[in-house]
């Protein structure tokens, strides 16, 4: 590991300040579970590291306004025991797709909504691109757990947080914080389809920080779900996941939200499954449905077709654990 | 394993038996790897817990508590707990395989819950309570994990052994009535290579009510 310069500040401002880019290259750490190996590798090179441990505003699970706000610096395993949250059964689900104790331990919910992506070429030096001579290395290469969806290029690699698909079905929005204040996105707008290596997958500037997420009142009496197909039940990232979040009315789904996660490089929001599911009767049936409309588009690679299939079922699975 | 010489493979290194007087690590310190610590002790800065002020990225004072005891030491910042207990401690039980919070070799215990000390900064450990393998026994009694691993057979090359006693200790330490599907969930952090698995969770399983 590039040796760097370490701060640990106690207020949200210094953190921010302490990320100017004045301070040559920086980087962000939370539970760190992600950014050491990133550094270990060399795909990270900070000449100073800002430690976020210390920023109590960061901290906390609580209810507010009827709805939830999640601390960006509460580890997975605070939103596992938390009270506040134990209604969101959707995230809670999400969370625990989270399995090694070890990282939900020191994991955060930021951390996992920011983590860089575990495509191998990234994580081997290639960067978010995949590319070598000018050409991505994906479309050719070993893609089986590469994106099929919002995968027409240049990015290949599919978005890993656990939690953004269950959030985002939930309405969430983000807080952030830079040198000039405070503002909020919603928080499917954090997350960008990289058009060039200079490009992020995220919407932050380097001195910007997550403080918070927040989950809006007035989803209580939605029927949500979020169901991960998995290669392994412990400690791997699933093939594809479905968070889904429906208000029914009448026996009807009066509106559907469904995001899906591991097919994309963004949180992958599908209108063609919600549509599908806009005024059905919950159940398997209208799950099946969904399941085939969020992967009509799809555009498998040469090697990971069957995710194709494993979306469609997470979506329909998801569904019907809902209803 | 591609390594030429058997001594060299990680299965082969002796580190976590018990030794008195000369071990490899004493040799090893002798022929130099101590030699940089050395050198830079006087020119550390002191890292206040709640600093605002960056330190490093020369060596930094720090005070980490270890199984109970206060231990001041100097490290970079880049220094990871697991090579600050190896390096500078001597405290060899935690090892470091797969270096990346995957494998669980390193797992020791924060604050009362399992941690990667692979992926947890030294200087990031301070302010907190960390237990080691070190610490669970004495030289008369074992923890009632380590006690069980031995009566349920639950190591072969002993290399994942460490760690997962640890996780296996922080189970026990949670619930005293665990059922299988906790000790599967909180022992999922670990591999072991050797395949283990069935001695260990029924180790850990009746570790708990022990």
């Amino acid at each position: 590991m590039q040796n760097f310069e370490y701060i640990a500040p106690t207020e949200t401002l210094s953190a921010v300040q302490a990320l100017s880019p004045d301070a040559g290259v920086t980087a962000v750490l939370a539970g760190g579970t992600d950014l050491l190996s990133l550094m270990k590798e060399r795909i990270e090179t900070p000449s100073r590291v800002v430690s976020l441990r210390n920023v109590r505003a960061l901290r906390g699970i609580s209810k507010k306004g009827g709805g939830l706000r999640i601390g960006a610096m509460a580890t997975v395993q605070e939103l596992l025991d938390s009270n506040a949250a134990a209604g969101y059964k959707s995230l809670v689900q999400a969370a625990s797709g989270i399995t090694a104790p070890q990282v939900r331990a020191m994991g955060t919910v930021a951390g996992d909504l920011l983590q860089r992506p575990r495509c191998w070429y990234y994580r081997n030096g290639y960067g978010l691109l995949a590319t070598h001579e000018g050409e991505s290395l994906v479309p050719t290469g070993e893609n089986r757990y590469h994106a099929i969806l919002g995968n027409k290029g240049p990015a290949y690699f599919v978005n890993a947080s656990s939690l953004a698909p269950a959030l985002i079905s939930l309405g969430a929005q983000a807080t952030v914080a830079g040198p000039d204040g405070e503002r909020t996105v919603d928080l499917a707008d954090l997350f960008q389809i990289p058009s060039s290596e200079s490009e992020r997958e995220n919407t932050l500037s380097p001195n910007e920080i997550v403080t918070e997420v927040t989950v809006p009142g007035g989803t209580s009496g939605w029927k949500t779900a979020t169901y991960e197909v998995r290669q392994r039940q412990l400690l791997d990232w699933p093939f594809a996941t479905a968070s889904v979040a429906l208000r029914v009315r009448g026996g009807k789904i009066a509106d559907a939200r469904v995001v899906l996660g591991h097919v994309a490089p963004i949180p992958w929001r599908s209108s063609e499954a919600e549509a599908a599911l806009n005024g059905q009767a919950p159940g398997e049936a209208a799950g099946e449905a969904a399941g085939k409309a969020a992967v009509a588009a799809a555009t498998p690679l040469s090697g990971n077709k069957a995710k194709v299939q494993l979306a469609s079922v997470a979506v329909k699975r998801a569904v019907a654990m809902a209803g | 394993m591609s390594s030429k010489n058997p001594a060299d493979s990680p299965a082969c290194a002796r580190e976590g038996a018990p030794r008195k007087g000369f071990s490899r690590r004493t040799f090893l310190e002798g022929v130099g790897i101590g030699a940089g610590a050395v050198g830079a002790i006087g020119t550390a800065k002191p890292a206040r817990a709640d600093s605002n002020d960056p330190v490093g990225p020369g060596p930094v004072a720090i005070t980490l508590n270890i199984n109970g005891e206060r231990q001041d030491l100097e490290v970079e910042p880049r220094v990871t707990l697991i090579d600050a207990l190896r390096n500078q401690l001597d405290m060899t039980g935690a090892k470091k395989v797969c270096d990346r919070a995957t494998c669980g070799a390193c797992t020791v215990i924060a604050d009362g819950a399992p941690v990667y000390s692979c992926t947890m900064l030294a200087i990031e450990a301070q302010g907190r309570r960390i237990e080691t393998i070190e610490g669970i026994s004495t030289e008369d009694s074992m923890h009632p994990v380590q006690t069980q691993f031995v009566e349920n057979d639950a190591q072969q090359c002993g290399f994942c052994t460490p760690g997962l006693v640890m996780a296996g200790k922080a189970v026990s330490d949670r619930s005293s009535q665990p059922s299988m599907a906790d000790v599967e969930a909180g022992l999922c952090g670990n591999i072991c290579r050797c395949g283990t698995y069935v001695g260990v969770r029924k180790a850990v399983y009746e570790a708990a009510r022990a």
